[in-house]
């Protein structure tokens, strides 16, 4: 299946799911570690085929943000969410929710590039067999899709079958780039996906970010307010756990309502 | 300095002169005949064939029981009880059951299995060395899989993994050479233990592969000969102690080469 036709079945689905496009819909969240709390009262959503950034100083609660929507705190204890998040009309903080099959419609990619112990080609593939009985000539087909799409094919296409972990640190995040859009989430959830690389590797990452826009719902933290500026639509300024604005990244940028937000992206703190 | 130089030098001092010695009184008996030829009776010549089998079958025997058992407990430490009390008070008494000794680990196996059995037996001898073999494994595997970052199991449960995949497939695969590091370490202990031996598995004059009945091995045999008044028990002893330590010495340099390997990946 070509990226075209891809593109035009996301576009169908689109349509069918009317003109409201919201992917994911947060309702009064708020977020504890132990006494803690990370999080206080926060109100977004976040819509599909346009990338959300995050942006603010670091503890502020961006990357915890993003943990609640995977629900990857749950992996440790005395951490706990309280509010509503829905996804496609359902509250993932729910009881009776399929974790693991939320995590594979919800991607993350991480800070630091984390290839599986595994070839590259399996780093790819391992994902799509998960929750999918494809024939093999569709899995390659699959993986090779993903490459493409993570801009990795050319330069991975005669060494599939040697170890992830043999490839540059830019090359790896593409390849967990690949590995999530693989699946065909609907959303993509990047923490700080171009912090740990060089110039290079950013730009590519960063281009990457606005080809994916076309097909996913992209919700992006950064530290980096210009890369929040360059690859977002819309923006939101979080400040000790609260969500201080939202909006249209041209005007928070260069119109914000909040002095919070004015002080921080003149530069002021942070 | 000087302090710690001359320290050091009287360590390495010490094992050059064990291997020397081992070496020169032990390496006059190596011949094909230790291979095929059982332990003889007083006064006449004869090798080593059962205790070495002896020592072989009830090693592997001892490693096949007791690597899994600890594998599976390093595993729910590191991966599934992380956080819980049972963890905690795990890792206490494994610390414990490590430094043990031997002898009360033999005497152990000796009430619970020896005794309502009426007579010493190889399988006990294996339960005996895979109960020394438990805390090793159970260590080494709970700090292996420790070693293993967080964003890596992250990133595999962000992929929709269940939990068992990401340990067989991730984080297993990631800690691997460390915990084949731990088996071999625990392979060496095992291979030189007398003392558990000696209340379960007794010894045998003759070749023997009947798991309920008493088996030679290497240490047994090692102690009875070396206490022995007769000049060729006494050189046999000397050859079986070069065995066991050359196998023990070679077991340690491959866990050693097979750790640093962990470590370059």
């Amino acid at each position: 299946m070509s990226g075209q036709e891809e593109r035009s079945i996301n576009a169908m689905q689109q349509k069918t799911n009317g003109a409201d496009n919201e992917r994911i819909s947060i309702r009064a969240l708020d977020f504890f570690y132990g006494r803690v709390r990370a999080l206080k009262n926060i109100n977004l959503s976040i819509n599909d085929r346009m990338v959300t950034a995050f942006i603010g100083p670091s503890g502020c609660g961006k990357s915890t943000l993003l943990r609640v929507l995977n629900r990857m705190y749950d992996l440790y204890p005395k951490q706990r969410a309280e509010g509503e998040v829905f996804f496609n009309g359902e509250n993932i903080l729910g009881p009776g929710i399929d974790v693991n099959l939320l995590r594979s419609r919800i991607g993350m990619v991480f800070q630091k590039p984390t290839p599986f112990p595994m070839t590259i080609y399996e780093n790819i593939a391992f994902g799509i067999r998960l929750y999918e009985d494809l024939p093999k000539s569709e899995i390659d087909g699959r993986v090779e899709s993903a490459l493409q799409k993570a801009a990795l094919w050319p330069e991975v296409k005669d060494i599939l079958q040697t170890s992830g972990l043999s490839l540059s640190g830019g090359q790896q995040q593409r390849l967990c780039i690949a590995r999530t859009v693989a699946l065909r989430p609907d959303v993509i959830l990047l923490d700080e996906p171009a912090s740990a690389l060089d110039p290079i590797s950013t730009c590519k990452i960063e281009a990457l970010i606005d080809e994916l826009r076309s097909e996913f719902a992209i919700a992006i933290v950064t530290h980096n307010m210009q890369e929040a500026a360059r690859v977002s639509q819309r923006v939101g300024f979080m400040y000790l756990g609260e969500l201080v604005e939202f909006g249209e990244t041209e005007r928070i940028f260069t119109n914000p309502n909040d002095k919070r937000t004015h002080d921080y992206i003149t530069g002021r703190f942070g | 300095m000087a302090l710690c130089w001359s320290a050091s030098l009287i360590g390495i001092g010490v094992l050059v002169i064990i291997l020397g010695t081992l070496l020169v009184k032990g390496a006059s008996g190596l011949s094909s005949v230790i291979l095929v030829q059982d332990t003889p009776p007083p006064g006449a010549a004869g090798g080593l064939r059962n205790a070495i089998a002896g020592s072989l079958i009830m090693t592997s025997l001892g490693v096949v029981i007791g690597t899994p058992i600890g594998i599976l407990a390093g595993t729910y430490m590191a991966e599934y009880g992380r956080y819980t009390r049972l963890t905690v008070i795990v890792r206490f008494i494994n610390d414990i059951l490590l430094s043990a000794p031997s002898i009360v680990i033999g005497l152990f196996v000796y009430t619970l299995m020896v005794r309502p059995a009426g007579h010493f037996s190889a399988i006990a001898g294996s339960v005996a060395l895979a109960v020394l073999v438990i805390p090793i494994v159970v260590r080494t595997t709970e700090n292996m899989l420790l070693l293993v970052p967080d964003q890596l199991r992250e990133a595999a449960f962000a992929i929709g993994m269940p939990r068992s995949d990401v340990i067989r497939y991730v984080a297993y695969k990631a800690a691997r050479a460390g915990m084949i590091t731990g088996v071999l370490l625990a392979v060496a202990r095992i291979s030189g233990e007398t003392a558990p031996l000696l209340f379960t598995a007794l010894n045998n004059q003759f070749f023997s592969s009947d798991l309920n009945a008493p088996m030679a091995s290497l240490p047994a045999v090692i102690f009875q000969f070396a206490l022995s008044p007769y000049a060729e028990w006494q050189s046999l002893a000397w050859t079986g102690a070069l065995i066991i330590t050359a196998a023990v010495l070679v077991m340690s340099i491959l866990a050693r080469w097979l750790g640093s390997i962990g470590v370059d990946r």
